[in-house]
């Protein structure tokens, strides 16, 4: 398959990233230094393309209904221009993907994962039958970039017609930023505050330049995947196909407050009602390493005899820790419990630790 | 991209580097191309002293925020020391992957070997292919 390009490309070149396949795209891994990067997020502000994330529009006279049947969270508590975390399940309970969704004066609007779009697309589609709704992928037509951390409100503002006071988080606003009319979500996935932008893919640009030069004496820089993964990773934000996929539930996931199983019927519903009450069989838990080594995805995981398995595993930065992620049967997940990692065939002592190993800006 | 090939020792394929330092003793590291490919190394696990390995083997790991890298052996021989300050502060490597960040000391069983590996001209063309 051909990787596809986001129209910053050249722009990423120009500033020296390195770029590497990802979900079909081929994306700015690092400019600099990934932990270098991860610094400049969580002490400044860094600048993310992420362009090859998915954008779809629900609407129509049963939007609303459709949803509430699609996702487990509770989209009716949605006031306008609110956004929530929410998943897509398969009846069994296992996770189509995890998204984010905008309640619009006019529609909803629907963020998903770059791998899971095309997937995303099909699975609404078969289900619209006996709604009176639409869903339209506009990721083609749409930008995305990401601006977080704790200077990106400043930022922002000085190159921004809208009051960004009164765009609380979770929630949104429509105005131009550097000219470019956008919709402005005071959302994230770095656990810093920050706001997430979508506006008209051929602008990518002006938005682009205009943040980074309003940003510069702030001392904000572009970021790449590796940085971002490293930051949504210690306030121990999921990422699909680690924490997340067709096998693994959201109650499994510690996900639980995405999972409204009292609001009437969905897919998934009667399968994460179930795990609700009985216990999922397995539960993610956090990791630190007490002998040396650095636990990563797939690495087996002994505890008490029973197997486990790491989701992401990596040298967190902020908190200098070499830190897990790992799925492990639910009854054995305590916090202080000694378990082994087993590291190129050796088994490494580890310690399970309470979630999060970095508690996100929004939550002090 | 210029990386620093430095002449007075031998490299490997798989970019590590090798250096006589004493009589049959040599030192072995990992190439600048290597620790900017890998970027920030955020963890280093080396042999006990007194292992041996054959050329080719692999004697340790290098792992940076991405991803973990083994070390391949340049020659055969037994390790006599290692770079104990790697252990805290592994990324000397990136800093200076040719000097200080030295990974371990071997005593060569055969240093013959060394002729079969790329002098510095070969392998500064290699990491210009492969970039």
């Amino acid at each position: 398959m051909e990787l596809k390009r986001t129209n910053l490309y050249d722009t990423h070149v120009k500033l020296g990233a390195r770029m590497v396949p990802f979900a079909g795209w081929e994306m700015p891994v690092q400019y600099t230094s990934p932990l270098e990067e991860h610094a400049t997020v969580r002490s400044a502000a860094g600048l993310f393309d992420i362009d090859h994330m998915g954008q779809v529009i629900v609407e129509g006279p049963d939007a609303l209904d459709f949803l509430q049947y699609m996702v487990t969270s509770d989209p009716s508590t949605l006031a306008e221009w609110e956004a929530s975390y929410s998943l897509l399940c398969y009846a069994d309970g296992g996770t189509v993907d995890d998204i984010f969704i905008y309640r619009l004066p006019e529609y909803f609007y629907v963020v998903v994962n770059a791998a899971n779009l095309a997937k995303d697309v099909k699975w609404l589609r078969a289900h619209t039958p006996g709604f009176d709704v639409t869903v339209t992928d506009v990721s083609e037509e749409t930008y995305m970039l990401a601006f977080q951390g704790p200077k990106a409100q400043e930022v922002l503002q000085s190159i921004c017609d809208v009051d960004l006071s009164n765009v609380p988080f979770h929630a949104s606003a429509r105005g131009r930023v550097a000219g470019v009319e956008c919709l402005i979500g005071n959302t994230g996935y770095t656990g810093e505050y920050g706001y997430e932008l979508f506006f008209d893919a051929s602008q990518a640009e002006t938005v682009w330049n205009a943040i980074l030069e309003a940003g510069e004496p702030h001392g904000v820089k572009p970021i790449g995947l590796a940085a971002r993964d490293s930051l949504r990773f210690e306030p121990c934000l999921p990422l699909y196909g680690h924490e997340l996929n067709a096998d693994i539930s959201p109650l499994e996931a510690g996900l639980g407050f995405a999972v409204r199983t009292n609001k009437g019927d969905f897919i998934g519903r009667d399968a994460l009602l179930k795990q609700r009450l009985e216990g999922p069989p397995r539960k993610l838990v956090c990791l630190e390493m007490v002998d040396r080594g650095v636990p990563r995805e797939h690495y087996e995981v002994i505890v008490d005899g029973q197997k486990g398995v790491v989701t992401s595993g990596m040298f967190a930065p902020t908190v200098e820790s070499y830190a897990a992620m790992a799925l492990i049967p639910r009854e054995l997940a305590e916090i202080g419990k000694e378990v082994e990692v087993v590291i190129r065939g050796k088994p490494r002592k580890a310690r399970i630790v309470k979630r999060p190993f970095y508690i996100p800006a929004y939550r002090r | 991209m210029a990386w620093q090939v430095p002449e007075d020792r031998k490299y490997t394929k798989t970019d590590e580097w090798i250096k006589v330092v004493e009589g049959d003793e040599a030192l072995v590291g990992i190439t600048d191309y290597a620790q900017d490919q890998l970027s920030d190394i955020v963890y280093v696990e080396l042999p006990e002293v007194g292992e041996s390995f054959s050329a080719g083997d692999v004697f340790g790991v290098v792992e940076s925020v991405k991803a973990a890298a083994d070390l391949n052996m340049p020659a055969s021989g037994e390790v006599v020391a290692v770079n104990t300050e790697l252990e805290d502060t592994p990324e000397i490597v990136n800093e200076d992957p040719f000097e200080k960040g030295w990974m371990i000391r071997v005593r060569l069983s055969d240093p013959s070997e060394l002729d079969a590996l790329l002098d510095a001209a070969a392998y500064a063309k290699q990491c210009e292919e492969h970039d």
